[in-house]
């Protein structure tokens, strides 16, 4: 089954002359538990096609399909529950809630969709142990590293256990090293999961950690 | 929600300014309406302190208690009309009230009275009469005689009531006969004959309605007008005019605070544009993440009000007592509802600003 299957995907802004292309008969799959790099220059589409992927933005034209959900059908209501419960989000910069703990972080999916209990707690910890945060748990985000930070970006978004999860250029704020070892874990954790990823990423270095690349440019996907 | 209150507990300083801002109004309203309590009480106590629901006045005096006049002929017509339990004669003197010891005079509203009230016991014996306690601070002691007018008419102090002062004129009951007395030989102009009283103050029979009752005596007994208590204390001099004034300034402060808590949270929403962005990315609702500001508001107006409250309570107790200030559980009760209000609909601006957040913001940010 495949995790993520867009078909001739156009996304336009503006109309007449003023129209722009963003999204181009765009038509990518995602394999159940596949993950792939999406590169390309600035401007090039990535960021939308991440978006549309993850229910942010509706296509002007085309389908997108994430596992059973045809998201392109969902009312912006359907789409906020779609996200909450299928979609794992990575932003630049992480992009924690800075007066919360790690744990609480992780634990703001939770919130956000009114759950709460014991079980959702022991997975909060666990993750975070997994991640290597076990003793980071009571820490706010001005307390850890960046590297920490976007590790516990990475707990938050596996805490759903989302059917896909989406990174936007996560390790554009770290050193190549430390990059190195985020996109690792990224990749021991979405393997671990046999959960299917998308990796949008300037660095080419970081690619090879990803099972395909994928290229854009101008809103066109490069053969 | 949670998040809401987190933020709340952790970041307290983030609210210190809105909550001050609140404190200081929560506390201005409170002494404002504590003022005009006090004014009103002051102005009304004598009304106030009927417990019988109907008084009666004169025709011509223009719902005025002080240009009214009843004779005796009208109040024995009065106690005749079929369904009046009670109808009992009132009249006051408003006279300068010399305290021994004391070199200015006092302003001193002397009650003439027939039947006890809600707050004075059965009139006294001539010569001596139950005062009002906001004379105690003007030195006036139990036993002591105070003397009323020019003429010097002597009452001798044998208790001490509350709450029943008169256009800001401290209550001094006595029987009618020392009133006339009181009132005649000081304000010949306005001298009375005896048996005539200002007003009757009328208790209907059991089961029948003062409306009725009103109609009735005014049809039944020539050249008198009947009126409930509150439509008394209405034609009040002054009265109207004074809730009036501080409603508006009262008003206007409500309104002020439901700007406060506008301003401070659409600059905090405009503020964390992109932490909301980041939430409803993840799939936080419009409707939670407005849920939580209101909570925030509503809180900070409660710990505004606790605080202001205190603050208006610890001020009471320091301020001299010739300043009125009568601190109630309702004005704090109208203050509180009236601040949740403006808390609410201030918060409220916000909501468009949060819906209009474009979860998509959450990324490709720097």
């Amino acid at each position: 089954m495949r995790a993520l299957d867009m078909q001739d995907v156009r996304k336009t802004y503006g109309s007449g002359d003023n129209e722009v292309v963003a999204l181009d008969q765009v038509t990518v799959t995602v394999g159940d538990d596949e993950m792939i790099a999406l590169v390309g220059p600035s401007g090039s589409g990535k960021t939308t096609l991440l978006s549309i992927a993850g229910g942010l933005l509706s296509p002007t034209d085309g389908a997108v399909v994430v596992g059973p959900h045809h998201v392109t059908e969902y009312s912006r209501k359907e789409l906020t529950r779609f996200r909450r419960e299928f979609i794992g989000f990575v932003f630049q910069g992480a992009n924690l809630v800075p007066f919360l703990t790690a744990k609480e972080n992780l634990l703001v999916v939770a919130d956000v969709a009114g759950k709460r209990g014991k079980e959702i707690e022991r997975r909060a910890e666990t993750l975070l142990e997994e991640l290597g945060l076990g003793h980071r748990i009571k820490n706010t985000p001005p307390q850890l590293s960046g590297g920490e930070r976007q590790r516990v970006a990475i707990g938050r978004a596996l805490m759903n256990e989302p059917e896909l999860v989406l990174f936007d250029e996560p390790t554009s704020a770290l050193d190549s090293k430390l990059g190195e070892q985020v996109m690792e874990l990224i990749r021991d954790e979405v393997k671990g999961r046999g959960t299917a990823a998308i990796v949008v990423t300037h660095d080419t270095r970081m690619t090879h950690y990803a099972d395909r690349i994928v290229e854009i440019h101008d809103g066109r996907l490069v053969a | 929600m949670k998040l809401a209150w987190r933020e709340l507990i952790r970041r307290p300083n983030r609210f210190l300014t809105a909550g001050m801002a609140l404190t200081l109004i929560v506390l201005l309203l409170l002494v404002l309406g504590g003022i005009l309590d006090a004014l009103i009480q002051s102005s009304t106590g004598l009304l106030k302190a009927q417990s019988a629901p109907l008084i009666v006045y004169s025709a011509d005096s223009k719902s005025s208690i002080d240009r009214s006049r009843i004779t005796q002929a009208q109040h024995d017509g009065i106690a005749a009309v079929p369904g009046v339990h009670e109808a009992t004669g009132l009249g006051i003197a408003l006279l300068a009230g010399h305290i021994d010891g004391r070199n200015e005079p006092s302003d001193v509203a002397v009650f003439g009275y027939e039947a006890p009230n809600r707050f004075v016991p059965a009139p006294p014996s001539p010569g001596q009469g139950y005062a009002d306690r906001s004379l105690r601070s003007e030195g006036l002691a139990l036993g002591d005689t105070i003397e009323l007018g020019t003429a010097r008419t002597p009452v001798r102090v044998i208790g001490w009531i509350s709450g029943t002062d008169y256009n800001l004129q401290s209550g001094l009951w006595v029987d009618a006969a020392t009133w006339r007395e009181a009132l005649n030989a000081n304000i010949p102009d306005a001298a009375v004959a005896p048996g005539t009283f200002q007003a009757v103050v009328v208790t209907p029979e059991e089961g029948v309605t003062p409306t009725d009752l009103a109609a009735a005596i005014d049809t039944a007994v020539p050249a008198v007008t009947t009126f409930t208590i509150d439509e008394a204390i209405a034609g009040l001099p002054g009265v109207r005019q004074q809730q009036s004034v501080f409603a508006s300034i009262i008003g206007t402060t409500f309104v002020i605070a439901g700007i406060v808590v506008a301003l401070f949270f659409a600059l905090l929403t405009i503020e964390r544009i992109g932490l909301l962005g980041v939430l409803k990315a993840i799939g936080a609702s419009s409707s939670t993440l407005a849920a939580g500001l209101t909570l925030q508001a509503v809180l900070i107006a409660v710990g505004a009000l606790i605080v202001g409250g205190a603050l208006s309570f610890g001020l009471a107790q320091v301020l001299p007592d010739a300043v009125p200030l009568t601190l109630s559980t309702s004005r704090f009760a109208s203050t509180a509802f009236g601040l949740l209000a403006s808390a609410l609909i201030g918060s409220a601006i916000s909501f468009r600003r949060i819906i209009r957040i474009d979860p998509a913001s959450a990324v490709g940010g720097a």
